[in-house]
């Protein structure tokens, strides 16, 4: 769906930012880290996750890292990304957490 | 050897009779090691090969256990779930040892997460860890195990089993495991009883040949003398005509043989008791106990943390009634830094709504957050323990002056009604003067109270009977005060699970009666059994 090499100048992107609350169930747990990284690595931008503001940052496109940080029901998931498809990134991962992976 | 009793907790309902099986992790040990480029390409070839195996599987099964499988696939297919792996095997390790200290290590980080939910998925990564082993070490990764066995073991693996015919009657008897794991929720939805957390098995060397499995109550004996085991099997072949009408009906609105339509709710304790559950299968929630929200050593919850856990099962709930219930701590619920410690007779104490009143800084946090939540869906407050009608009028006043101060700051907020928990004979007696928008039936305290006898002390448990026709007329007087009142009147304690009685709470006039998840097929068949 992206074509991950017609933007791979040596630019900079504008890191973008923000947050979304867990409203599944049970929190990021097995179906929904598949889905969150399944999502993230369809983007070429680098993607990360994290419980507080200030991190750790985990790799979005990890399901092994994504289930080490354990997002319980009710976490604020803060969101880190940069690149080329920054933006589309973005709002489909916040859609997909607001959406709570389609299982809330 | 004489038979031998187990309680643990039950994971998956149903009753089933059979041979023990016993998982063993038969490690069979690698004939040769070779140097780290030959087992890093070992372990390479392992992950594939088992990732393939693992695609074949999903191609045989459907819906949540193809789920449960791409959830392995995905982890077989991250390289950070192998990173610490190759970098023992470039140290000099051999392929299986560092595989195994990986995951281990990995299995570890599970184990110790604080949500049950994270602990449960420990045995995803074993299954995964085992999978891989096998391909190393060219043995096969399930054990085959007959459909008819109880299959006994500290755990079990999805894999294990996906890999047995369950609907030969089969069960599941486990030392450790969890009903929040993956193989609980398979074994829910294809009907194999399951028990776990029996604790260490007591026994030695040879295990024993027979065991029954009661997946309701959670308990499991074995080598059963022949008494036991007929009267087990007698209720094996009741409950299993029970089932057969009953899972045609759980997702039907539940209607008695002539056609009287009665409202089936549910009791949830935590949010997560809903996780996997269509609620198709309910007209609503009768009762949540926000007992949880208190417990544990984190403090009194605060209106934020409330708000939201009371926003999801509205949410959930789409719509449907959802009537939670204010703090009933007291009593045997014991809540640390809330609670009087040391009453002679905590029962008859400062408990329910008494404490709620005693302790308005906690109480008004409540009901702040229940006005928030209610603008999510349609929400109904219960308040528990009301002896008089000035505990109901105290407690609107409280709510009012919580609904009016959250408007006046603008946030988004509903006045939800507030109806009694009938549990104290004398509200039971009198519930036609109480100022209540609805009465829900405590058919559990309301027995303990009237008939003076706890459940819990074995020595009295048989005179505290919900079906004593003391503790029916209270309830029929309670319905009769909802008719006249023209108030909703239902049943929320275990006499409504209890399917020995439907006929009896039926004929008191009630139409409406919540029961826990696991208990609505059962008593949805049981409804459509009753006549007039």
């Amino acid at each position: 769906m992206h074509d991950a090499n017609a933007n791979r100048a040596a630019q900079t992107f504008a890191t973008l930012t923000a947050s979304a609350v867990l409203v599944n169930p049970v929190g990021l747990h097995a179906r929904p880290s598949v889905k969150l990284t399944q999502l993230a690595k369809g983007f070429t931008a680098k993607i990360e996750i994290a419980l507080a503001t200030d991190g750790p940052w985990t790799d979005a496109k990890s399901p092994v890292k994504v289930m080490r940080v354990k997002a319980p029901q009710g976490a604020t998931l803060h969101f880190r990304i940069a690149g080329p498809d920054g933006e589309a990134a973005l709002a489909a991962m916040l859609a997909l957490v607001h959406d709570g992976f389609g299982e809330a | 050897m004489g038979e031998i009793h187990l309680t643990g907790h039950p994971a998956s309902p149903g009753l089933a009779i059979g041979p023990v099986a016993v998982l063993t992790s038969a490690a069979a040990s690698r004939a040769a090691k070779g140097d780290p480029a030959q087992e890093a390409a070992a372990l390479k070839v392992a992950i594939e090969g088992a990732a393939v195996e693992l695609a074949d599987l999903i191609a045989t099964v459907h819906g949540e256990a193809a789920e449960i499988l791409e959830f392995q696939v995905a982890m077989l297919g991250d390289d950070a779930l192998a990173e610490g792996a190759y970098e023992a095997i470039a140290a000099g390790t051999a392929a299986d040892d560092a595989w195994r200290a990986a995951l281990d290590a990995e299995i570890a980080g599970y184990r110790a997460a604080d949500e049950e939910y994270f602990r449960a998925r420990a045995a995803d990564l074993v299954d995964i860890r085992d999978r891989v082993l096998a391909g190393l070490n060219g043995a096969d990764a399930v054990a085959k195990i007959s459909g008819d066995s109880v299959v006994m073991g500290d755990d079990i693996s999805p894999s294990t089993f996906l890999a047995v015919d369950w609907t030969r009657g089969g069960a599941i008897a486990l030392a450790a495991g969890s009903p929040s794991s993956h193989v609980a929720m398979l074994a829910r939805s294809r009907g194999a009883p399951m028990v776990v957390g029996l604790g260490p098995l007591p026994w030695n060397g040879q295990p024993p040949s027979l065991a029954l499995v009661d997946g309701d109550t959670g308990t499991v004996i074995f080598d059963p003398k022949p008494e036991t085991r007929r009267l087990f099997e007698h209720r094996m072949a009741a409950a299993n005509a029970a089932q057969l009408a009953a899972d045609a009906g759980r997702l039907k609105p539940a209607l008695t043989a002539d056609g009287r339509r009665i409202t089936v709710l549910l009791n949830v304790a935590a949010p997560e008791d809903l996780a996997g559950l269509d609620p198709a299968i309910c007209d609503g929630i009768g009762l949540v106990r926000t007992e949880f929200l208190f417990e544990g050593s984190r403090g009194l919850p605060g209106e934020d943390a409330q708000y939201a856990v009371y926003r999801r099962i509205l949410e959930w709930a789409a719509e449907r009634p959802v009537t939670i219930r204010t703090l009933d701590a007291g009593g045997d619920k014991p809540i640390a830094g809330l609670t009087v410690d040391g009453e002679r007779n905590p029962f008859l104490g400062l408990r329910g709504i008494r404490l709620s009143l005693a302790r308005p800084e906690v109480f008004r946090v409540q009901l702040r957050a229940l006005c928030r939540a209610a603008v999510h869906g349609t929400l109904k407050v219960m308040l528990p323990m009301i002896a008089v009608p000035a505990e109901v009028d105290r407690a609107n006043v409280m709510l009012d002056v919580e609904f009016a101060a959250l408007r006046a700051e603008g946030i988004a907020c509903a006045r939800p009604p507030l109806g009694i928990m009938v549990e104290v004979p004398a509200a039971a007696l009198c519930a036609e003067d109480f100022g209540a928008a609805f009465y829900s039936i405590g058919s559990n305290d309301l027995t303990q109270y009237t008939m003076a006898a706890a459940r819990d002390i074995g020595a009295v448990a048989d005179l505290n009977d919900a079906g004593h026709p003391a503790v029916l007329a209270l309830i029929a007087r309670t319905v009769e005060a909802g008719r006249k009142r023209g108030v909703e009147v239902s049943l929320c304690g275990d006499a409504a699970a209890d399917t020995r009685l439907t006929k009896a709470l039926l004929a008191t006039g009630l139409t409406t009666l919540s029961v826990s998840p696991i208990a609505v097929a059962r008593l949805k068949a049981a409804i459509a059994g009753v006549t007039a």
